[in-house]
């Protein structure tokens, strides 16, 4: 690998790459992100390789095979791209590889059947920028993600990598590149949405011996991959943010802190902070300059509360990832009681953005207080699923019913949970809300570091409610009364009335408990932690009525609540006879059938297979 | 000195003083059941909480704990405003659930007139509630051989991998230290159990009482500049010899 000392030396080795980049004619990208590696796609990279190979057209040059990062449409991997025509292909299989090669690499045809088709509209799209999906996205975060080998250093470097680091080493004074961040209005995109250059000024001007650097990547939230996404498919960006920062607040030392769930983000983080090394990037004197930084991978055991700042660091010091109390900040006092600035992936990673483009191009995108763009994972009851990024201000309806392509089956919308645990549900009737810090936070839910779930009219908000909070209840560190003892007490009111066994009095007593839960508690997990129960009673109070007065659930979820029952369009065809794991239900042949409630588990398997609407929940 | 408000009255504190300590120098009871002087505060059982606020902070009032928060100048402080009071009334409420036969906190809770918890009570727990000083306490004596373990309400007091722990000199301030007595020790024919570990005590050469582990002996010799023979005789014995020694000085 080439080590560059000088500016002039990363100019000389992106030139020349640039010079081999025109002589590839084709590269395919095949995505390897967590959903299409799940669905094959390193058989599909390995059948390319043996094909190419067959065909002595190998030679890494002419056509170019690259494993990239999560490319976005999840649902619909694996996915190929074939580059420069933007051609994508979905649910590609190995058997598929051969007619690719044959087909479009060498004849350049598309190939119909592989293309996708936007379930909603039934239009084909060749060229994956025209889809819905991703025509209404501006990729900020992303820009590199599912385009370049994330293992390769040259990649990144080929377009444009390194360069910002290089310009801010060579010709700012740190106070310019804190400045600059000011000016592009970015905020922390892990969920707070503090002003990052606010944060690097504070930590630049506390006193200590060591400042440190760290970045949080313990996305823990269910339901959200971008930071995963982003430290898989491109990590060089999230180690040159961490560099031009380090040089702006005057730090040697930085630690990226990921969970060892996130194998390959670990993998992957780890080999480009050794290639950075290498190329010189990292270590004494980079660019020749007195400035000296280097990165190291701490790991961290999964704990969600380790997504908190002073938690986080404890880890990393090696102790019980226990939060403290923040009446000192811990840019003044953090990581071994030193100066530290902890941002999250996706906002280091935005950073030699703002630096390459200027500051005026993120601050152009947004909202007025919140600038850019943000990455979210769009899952639940919508067709398309996937990483997704954003201009800020979007509208929950773009994304829900242009981006996602609406709710599967047409059913009715019912709510979007954002801001993980620590977030709420935003109810169908602020369909329009603009997704910003402000609005979100307004509407009783919060930004979040990015997770979107949709929801339909089957999902029963008072077992959303019990689901998160059954996760925090598990995910509390226990340090503190309030958090470990009152969730609990919450989880067993909330879990009482998806059982049938609600008290008078217990909504009262649900708020009166979340509203001391939130004053008591030592640090945002348990500060935050009755928000999606509060937001949901907020929006949905008559169907947490209904389970308490009536004890019935509406959306035909709480299994105490519900029975299942055959209607007359029963044709007898025996298929939910068959899905029956416990011989609850009996009939005849063309004869209609019958549920033994007795018997029934209430597990949906019947309701699941019925063809003809014959299976009613009640 | 900083100048402060605590319940109406203007007081004057060393700065660096956490409003707890201020307040109790001030006789004003503020409850805390994780709370030492021994050992930084923690924060844990959030009894402590109390209202401040501020002439320069635009009328923002909040709750923070007070064994943590340092004392500033021109503080308001309310230990008993009806937003405290609800808080640590819940809190207490919350605690005698999780440990309803722990008679210091049903002290506390008669306090707050409490008679009954107004949610599902655990029953078959021990005693420990997590205050987490025999953990702070162990590391302080530099030796830091027990820790909290698991999360939320599974939490617990725990050696390393629950075996017994290899840190331990069995110098038993865990067991001293911990306010409902749930750390088990037993000092029987000059041998100390404790955590599953059996440490040798020695003998006093004058009294023959066992009083202290080896390892304990040991680690205060090395660390603090003891002669090897210092802990031969125990502290009452040394300190009669001590007597003697002056008498003879002396000579009455």
């Amino acid at each position: 690998m080439k080590r560059c000392k000088t500016p002039a030396d990363l100019k000389k080795w992106s030139t020349g790459l640039d010079r081999q980049r025109k002589k590839t004619k084709t590269r395919i990208l095949v995505c390897s992100g967590p959903g299409c590696l799940a669905r094959g796609s390193r058989k599909i990279a390995g059948a390319f390789q043996k094909e190419l190979a067959a065909r002595k057209l190998d030679s890494k040059v002419v056509h170019k095979l690259t494993e990239t990062g999560c490319h976005g449409l999840c649902q619909q991997g694996p996915l190929v791209t074939i580059m420069p025509e933007h051609i994508f292909y979905v649910q590609v299989k190995p058997k598929d590889v051969p007619e690719i090669i044959q087909q479009t690499i060498m004849k350049g045809q598309v190939i119909e059947r592989l293309l996708h088709t936007d379930p909603g509209k039934k239009e084909k799209f060749q060229d994956y920028r025209k889809i819905p999906f991703y025509a209404r996205q501006v990729r900020v975060a992303l820009r590199n993600v599912g385009l370049i080998d994330p293992n390769d250093i040259e990649e990144y470097i080929a377009v444009g990598g390194y360069q910002a680091l290089a310009k801010v080493l060579t010709g700012m004074k740190p106070e310019k590149v804190i400045d600059m961040v000011a000016r592009s209005g970015l905020r922390g995109k892990g969920g707070g949405g503090f002003p990052t250059a606010k944060k690097w000024k504070s930590g630049r001007d506390a006193p200590g011996e060591q400042t440190y650097i760290i970045c949080n990547g313990d996305e823990g939230d269910p339901g959200a991959f971008m930071d995963r996404a982003i430290m898989e498919g491109d990590p060089h960006s999230v180690i040159e943010g961490m560099i031009i920062g380090a040089y702006a607040v005057g730090s040697s030392q930085g630690y990226v802190y990921v969970r060892q769930e996130y194998p390959l983000a670990v993998k992957n983080m780890q080999q480009a902070i050794n290639d950075a090394r290498k190329a010189g990037f990292l270590g004494d004197r980079i660019f020749g300059t007195p400035f000296c930084f280097d990165i190291r991978v701490s790991r961290g055991g999964g704990a969600f509360v380790c997504g908190e700042s002073s938690a986080l660091m404890r880890s990393v010091e090696g102790n019980v990832g226990e939060p403290r109390a923040k009446y000192v900040h811990s840019v003044k006092r953090g990581l071994f009681d030193q100066p530290t600035i902890l941002n999250n992936v996706e906002t280091w990673n935005n950073v030699p953005y703002i630096v390459s483009e200027g500051p005026e191009r993120l601050a152009s995108m947004g909202t007025k207080k919140s600038k850019g763009t943000k990455a979210f994972c769009l899952v639940g009851k919508v067709r398309n699923t996937g990483l997704i990024e954003i201009p800020m201000g979007t509208t929950l309806r773009e994304i829900i019913y242009e981006i996602g392509d609406g709710i599967i089956r047409d059913r009715p919308f019912k709510g979007v949970q954002t801001g993980g645990p620590s977030g709420g549900v935003v109810p169908n009737s602020l369909l329009d809300l603009p997704v910003d810090f402000e609005a979100l936070t307004r509407a009783g839910s919060m930004m979040g570091s990015g997770g979107m779930i949709v929801m339909d009219d089957r999902t029963c908000m008072v077992d959303v409610a019990k689901y998160f909070l059954h996760f925090l209840m598990e995910e509390s560190c226990g340090k503190c009364v309030p958090c470990r003892e009152g969730l609990k007490q919450l989880h067993n009111i909330v879990d009482g009335i998806t059982r049938g066994n609600a008290g008078n009095g217990d909504l009262e007593k649900i708020e009166n408990l979340s509203r001391s839960i939130m004053e008591g508690s030592l640090c945002a997990l348990g500060k935050s932690a009755p928000n999606p129960v509060l937001s949901t009673l907020q929006y949905f109070r008559p169907e947490y009525e209904t389970h308490i007065e009536k004890k019935k659930c509406p959306a035909g979820v709480c299994k105490a609540l519900i029975t299942y029952l055959i209607n007359d369009k029963c044709t007898g065809c025996t298929l939910c006879v068959k899905a029956c794991a416990f011989d609850a239900i009996v009939g005849k042949k063309k004869k209609m059938h019958k549920i033994l409630e007795d018997k029934c588990t209430r597990c949906g398997a019947c309701f699941a297979v019925c063809k003809f609407d014959a299976i009613e929940i009640d | 000195m900083v100048t402060l408000k605590i319940d109406g009255k203007i007081i004057q504190a060393r700065e660096g003083t956490m409003v707890l300590e201020a307040a109790r120098q001030m006789n004003i009871n503020i409850p805390a059941i994780c709370h030492h002087e021994a050992v930084e505060p923690w924060g844990g059982c959030r009894l402590c909480l109390v209202e401040i606020t501020h002439d320069d902070w635009g009328g923002w009032s909040g709750l923070v704990t007070s064994c943590l928060y340092p004392v500033e100048e021109g503080l308001i402080v309310t230990t008993a405003s009806p937003k405290v009071i609800e808080t640590r009334k819940t809190i207490i409420d919350l605690l005698l659930a999780r440990y309803p036969g722990s008679p210091r906190i049903q002290e506390l809770a008669r306090e707050y007139g409490i008679e009954k918890t107004s949610y599902v009570p655990d029953v078959g727990r021990d005693n420990c509630i997590l205050c987490g000083l025999c953990v702070r306490l162990c590391a302080g004596m530099g030796m830091a051989a027990i820790s909290t373990a698991g999360r939320g309400a599974a939490k617990e007091i725990s050696t390393p991998l629950q075996e017994a722990p290899e840190d331990c000199i069995g110098c038993g301030v865990c067991h001293k230290n911990c306010p409902t007595m749930n750390i088990p020790m037993q000092d029987k024919n000059g041998v100390r159990t404790i955590w599953n570990r059996k440490f040798e005590l020695i003998r006093c050469s004058a009294c023959g009482k066992a009083h202290i582990t080896r390892e304990h002996a040991e680690y205060l010799c090395e660390h603090q500049d003891l002669p090897p023979e210092y802990f031969e005789t125990c502290d009452q014995c040394k300190r009669l010899e001590n007597a003697d020694r002056f008498a003879a000085i002396v000579k009455w």
